[in-house]
């Protein structure tokens, strides 16, 4: 069964990749191949929540730290599951519940993030002192200024400026990053092409 | 066409390479975080604490999923050196394709190790589907189940802040990477050892996950020495006025 599993995931894969390469020959079928994925990967979130919910529930049952509000995320999910499934995603009361809890929530957590970074970026020389540090942070501050609002209005020649040198040489890091990341993840596929990492289960 | 003929040498470079690492294990170059992890895994098994892996939220049908793979890659001998511990590792993400290949992949270490029964559907979590949703839900993981070392490996945006920040709070070891440029700038302020770039992929590599993974880093060297060749002759055409 395994190496059915495998056989199977790799020549989905290859026939997927060669899709692109040849799309007059294999165009159709790589479509009907990733339309397949998409509906699995649809089924996997229905499982994924169902994950959640088992986690929340032994939380609770194991009287863990925090079992309290796994109940209540519970409750939340099967209230607004079965209220979505009666009156439809649409519904004004259930668009209700997502502006009124789920977008402030994550507003706050946005927030948060603001302090956290500013917080991070102090303790980073606290942490590791040397060149790389400091010029990291010095770009940061730089970066900032560059791009603050002045009471001129306006970005001003002198911002411009800085940001078109600083920017030269961030746009340079951030291709050079990439490229390592494209490579890296083009060998990353291909050892799951080849069989070799089976993410699937299979060894 | 230069795509296809790129692949297919990359293709064949590690088929190579892998054939000859079976035969003699290559050395690589000292990552001091990836040292930090393989001294953590060996601390966690023994004092009986926890490691919490975070893969991120990386989407398996977009260019994303590469790093989630690779964090899959390691996550798998992982689960294979803490089988004898009493304490498995908790892995989160926040896609749920990406959860349920993590609990396939737990389950396949532990298998490998000879332990399946320490396997524990509740190890592989989906903690949340939004980015802010999903830090939200790994939070709790980390200052609540005994958690030793945080490893966070994959696809991640401005909300890994929260998760570093939340592992200084416990004062616990981080090892993070991601393909993610804006959560590398985080990762760079907030470990100790940051990793960037392209060393999210020599993951597997160094926590012996076999040939293929050493054989990867080499093809990728390979590769990047080709990249830059190309740049420079492409510069230096242009500077020259040849039209490419």
């Amino acid at each position: 069964m395994r190496v059915f599993t495998a056989a199977l995931a790799i020549a989905a894969g290859i026939i997927v990749l060669l899709g692109y390469f040849y799309p007059d020959q294999l165009e159709a079928f790589r479509l009907l191949l990733v339309d397949w994925a998409i509906i699995i990967a649809g089924m996997a979130v229905l499982v994924g929540i169902f994950n959640l919910a088992a986690v929340q529930m032994e939380k609770f049952r194991a009287r863990q730290k925090g079992g309290m509000y796994g109940i209540l995320l519970v409750l939340s999910l099967l209230g607004t599951f079965a209220y979505g499934l009666f009156f439809g995603p649409e519904d004004r009361y259930l668009r209700l519940t997502v502006d009124a809890i789920i977008v402030p929530v994550e507003a706050s957590l946005m927030a948060i993030l603001a302090v956290t970074l500013i917080y991070a970026s102090i303790r980073l020389l606290r942490r590791r002192v040397d060149v790389m540090s400091v010029l990291f942070l010095s770009v940061a501050v730089i970066f900032l200024i560059a791009i603050m609002p002045t009471p001129f209005g306006g970005i001003t020649a002198l911002q411009d400026f800085i940001l078109e040198i600083a920017g030269m040489f961030s746009r340079g890091g951030a291709r050079g990053l990439l490229i390592g990341i494209a490579l890296g993840t083009l060998l990353t596929g291909l050892r799951v092409l080849f069989g070799v990492d089976r993410p699937y289960g299979g060894n | 066409m230069l795509a296809l003929g790129l692949l297919i040498l990359a293709a064949v470079l590690f088929l190579v390479f892998t054939f000859l690492r079976r035969k003699s294990p290559g050395s690589f170059r000292s990552i001091d975080a990836y040292e930090r992890l393989n001294r953590s895994v060996g601390l966690a098994v023994e004092d009986g604490t926890r490691l919490h892996i975070s893969l991120g939220r990386g989407n398996l049908f977009t260019a994303r999923g590469g790093s989630a793979l690779a964090g899959l890659a390691m996550l798998r001998r992982l689960a294979e050196r803490t089988s004898v511990s009493d304490r498995p590792p908790v892995v989160t993400s926040g896609d749920a394709s990406l959860a349920i290949l993590s609990q396939d992949t737990l389950q396949s270490g532990y298998r490998a190790a000879g332990a399946e029964e320490q396997y524990r559907f509740s190890t592989g979590r989906l903690t949340g589907l939004t980015p802010f949703s999903y830090a939200a839900g790994a939070i709790p993981t980390i200052h609540d189940e005994n958690v030793s070392t945080n490893i966070i490996l994959g696809d991640l945006g401005a909300e890994a802040a929260l998760l570093t920040e939340a592992s200084d709070r416990e004062n616990t070891k981080l090892i993070a990477a991601s393909d993610n440029l804006s959560a590398q700038s985080i990762f760079y302020a907030s470990a100790q050892e940051p990793l960037i770039g392209e060393e999210l992929f020599a993951a597997g590599a160094y926590v012996g996950a076999g040939a293929s993974h050493e054989s990867s880093l080499h093809v990728q060297d390979i590769l990047r020495w080709l990249v830059i060749l190309a740049i420079i002759l492409g510069a230096g055409l242009k500077i020259l006025g040849v039209p490419i």
